[in-house]
């Protein structure tokens, strides 16, 4: 008696499971990253309203464990149906056939229109001419600066050239003294000396990302530059974690000049006293205004999902110009298509102008898995040429092996396949 | 820090059963047991067998064949992007600057720090163990309380006691007339400043084993010193030295085991900078294997951390046997 009684309560258990109740809603289930996770869930009741049937599910993920869980999900066949990925990685989760292609779904959309999104963002989503990847959000880096204390130094216009840049500088060091700087350029931060490098316009990798050109004339005059600022005296050796309070020493002008990203708008405007005034502006260039970054984050769909009709949906919907300024005005997140920019919201506020001018002259970075590890070779390297303990020649030299040997692996399956990009 | 209480059950057994070892051995002949009562013991300890070989001689199995591949992110996607590629991870290790650089700084910490960690404990566990002191209790609760309140809290604590223009530290150094140290910027200084925190972290735990060690020793032999006229410095150093011989070497054993894998502080603290300064080996592990997901090269450079361990290991027991005979 008992056992048939547990049978029939079996029974009943596999049938929920299996049946569900209500079929024809579809749950998509969506991984967010850090702040934009927790944000994400405000969008999304409008997204349910316009499509009954689809329920979004969101899960948010601290960046800083994003990469491992996205990894193990995989590995484990649990990856979500959509999420938000770092371009940055794009490449490797591509190599790892973990992303769906999306060009045909970009082709035949009505939201998500190529030609209006900045090229340099799209570019970052682009792997062996298919597309992985739609922009969600822009993260490019640009200047902030004390316009009063650049003013006092005899620039009233911020530098647009690296020669006005080091003139500035200079005139700024001046003025301060020993023990405060015109600039702050974190030794342990990889983008300041990668963009420097990149804007003479040669390529971090030669050979189709199979080896370092780390010596050739175009990253070697940015890497001269950058460890110019440290040995002149103009930025301190001093990591990120050690200045503890970056917009204090702002405030009290112990610091002029930082180089950093969109989010930083935000936390400027709540932490610095409004009586001190700060503006933004594009980065300048060896001759004339320079490349910057083309960072961020994009929507990806996993190829695992079975759900990628209604995932595609949600993605579309993030898409539109509309939804991007709400999620500008929750996240203070630049979005990457030029009509989102024309909203009130945007065009009005002046510190993100800076970024706008700048999204027209945006470079990704080498579109290698490998590429996270690459550039932190060149902080590092840029570190000891600036501690003075390589010579520029010594530490590039030095950069080009060490990136020639993370690269081996790719050479090797690049060389197995005969040609083209790595794949499964 | 690995956690130090598992590794101290660990030892302990280890050393119950040497003496055990050593107290049967000349008479192993005599009480030889039956067959029989062999395979009722092997029954007897087989799921503790079992789930040892399970959970840990089969990783480590796995984690050496792993270090003879170039298992990385690639073979994550497709196994067959893997490559046996013998001991090439190994050779490379040693061809790296870095992990050299690493190996200098893990042995600084180590040697420096252990001994200081040792000797700050024994000075601690000595002043509570006074007949003099008062709130005894306290105390003990107080220098306990750094050992388990979490490292991260007490980094960010400590970084700001390092800060170069408004740390308490350098505050104290101008005081006394001398320059500002810039602790964690500076690649001279920032081991030291680990070290530091490091030993100011830990000494509590090794004060307890002190404290017990040192109500151990009977008071009998403290009089009987005392009346042969030995001084205060005399009596530590005839009496109760010696007397703690056996939980020396376990804490120094303990200590050095944990110094050797030093890795929350600097990733807390410095992420292995300034120039690399305070990168350990097993920060080193982390970046290649969590990081950058080469898991090969990873577990070559665990297997080459387990060798200098053990060797280090073997190499104090030897040095404290001989001071004990």
């Amino acid at each position: 008696m008992r056992t048939a009684g547990a049978a029939a309560a079996l029974l009943l258990l596999l049938a929920g499971c299996g049946g569900g109740g209500e079929e024809d809603e579809v749950v998509v289930r969506f991984w967010g990253m850090g702040r934009e996770g927790e944000v994400v869930g405000e969008l999304v009741p409008e997204f349910e309203r316009q499509n009954p049937g689809i329920r979004v599910d969101v899960q948010q993920i601290p960046w800083s464990a994003a990469h491992e869980k996205l990894l193990t999900a995989y590995v484990g066949e649990a990856t979500p149906d959509v999420a938000q990925l770092g371009n940055t990685w794009v490449p490797e989760f591509e190599a790892l056939g973990a992303l769906e292609p999306l060009d045909a779904r970009v082709a035949a959309s009505q939201a998500v229109r190529r030609e209006d999104y900045f090229p340099g963002i799209w570019d970052t989503n682009v792997v062996g001419g298919r597309t992985y990847g739609i922009p969600w959000y822009v993260d490019t880096r640009v200047l902030f600066y004390r316009p009063d204390l650049l003013a006092a130094a005899g620039h009233p216009r911020p530098p647009q050239t690296w020669e006005e840049w080091r003139d500035a500088l200079r005139r700024l060091k001046a003025r301060m003294g020993p023990d405060r700087w015109p600039i702050l350029l974190p030794t342990n931060e990889w983008p300041q000396p990668v963009i420097l490098g990149m804007q003479s316009g040669e390529e971090l990798l030669r050979e189709g990302g199979r080896y370092g050109n780390f010596r050739g004339p175009g990253f070697r005059r940015g890497f001269e530059f950058y460890v110019g600022l440290f040995r002149e005296g103009l930025a301190p050796t001093v990591s990120a974690s050690e200045i503890s309070n970056r917009y204090q020493e702002f405030e009290r002008g112990n610091i002029a000049m930082f180089i950093t990203g969109p989010w930083e708008i935000g936390e400027f405007s709540s932490r610095v006293a409004p009586s001190v005034p700060w503006a933004t502006a594009p980065l300048p260039g060896p001759d004339g205004p320079g490349v910057s970054l083309a960072g961020g984050s994009s929507l990806v769909l996993f190829r695992g999902s079975r759900r990628k009709d209604a995932a595609w949906k949600l993605v579309e919907f993030l898409s539109r110009p509309e939804q991007q300024v709400r999620f500008y005005q929750l996240t203070g997140d630049l979005p990457p298509r030029r009509s989102a920019w024309r909203a009130p919201a945007l065009a009005e506020n002046r510190h993100a102008a800076a970024f706008r001018a700048q999204l027209d002259r945006v470079r990704p970075l080498p579109m290698v898995p490998e590429s996270e590890q690459i550039v932190s070779k060149v902080f590092e390297q840029g570190e000891r040429a600036a501690r003075g303990q390589a010579t520029v020649d010594e530490a590039l030299a030095t950069l080009d092996r060490e990136v020639d040997r993370i690269l081996e692996k790719r050479r090797w399956l690049l060389a197995r396949r005969g040609e083209g990009e790595p794949r499964r | 820090m690995t956690d130090l209480s598992t590794g101290t059950a660990e030892v302990a057994a280890g050393a119950r059963a040497e003496a055990a070892l050593a107290a049967t051995r000349g008479r192993r002949r005599r009480f030889r047991a039956p067959a029989e009562d062999n395979r009722a013991a092997y029954v007897f300890l087989a799921p503790a067998l079992v789930l040892i070989g399970l959970f840990f001689f089969l990783p480590v199995l796995a984690a050496l064949a792993l270090s003879f591949t170039d298992f990385d992110i690639y073979a994550v996607g497709d196994a067959g992007n893997a490559r046996f590629v013998g001991l090439r991870n190994y050779a490379q290790l040693l061809d790296t600057p870095l992990f050299w650089q690493a190996l200098r700084n893990t042995f600084y910490f180590a040697l420096v720090g252990g001994p200081l960690s040792i000797a700050a404990s024994l000075a601690a566990a000595l002043l509570l163990n006074a007949r003099l002191v008062r709130f005894k209790t306290f105390f003990r609760t107080v220098y306990f309380a750094p050992f388990v309140t979490t490292l991260v809290a007490v980094a960010i604590v400590w970084r700001y006691l390092y800060h170069t223009r408004y740390g308490l530290l350098n505050y104290l150094l101008d005081g006394v007339g001398l320059g500002p140290v810039d602790w964690l910027g500076d690649p001279r200084w920032a081991m030291p400043a680990v070290i530091l925190m490091a030993v100011w972290k830990n000494f509590g735990y090794n004060m307890l084993i002190f404290i017990a060690g040192l109500q151990a020793i009977p008071e009998e032999l403290y009089e009987a010193a005392r009346i042969d006229g030995a001084g205060a410095l005399q009596r530590f150093r005839h009496v109760t030295l010696p007397q703690l011989g056996p939980t020396l070497l376990f804490v120094g054993v303990i200590t050095m085991i944990g110094y050797f894998q030093l890795f929350v502080e600097p990733y807390v603290m410095t992420m292995g900078g300034p120039l690399r300064a305070t990168t350990s080996v097993v920060l080193l592990m982390y970046e290649e294997g969590f990081r950058w997901w080469r898991m090969g090269f990873a577990a070559a450079v665990a297997f080459v951390l387990f060798l200098v361990i053990l060797a280090a290991t073997f190499v104090q027991m030897r040095l404290q046997k001989r001071e004990a005979a």
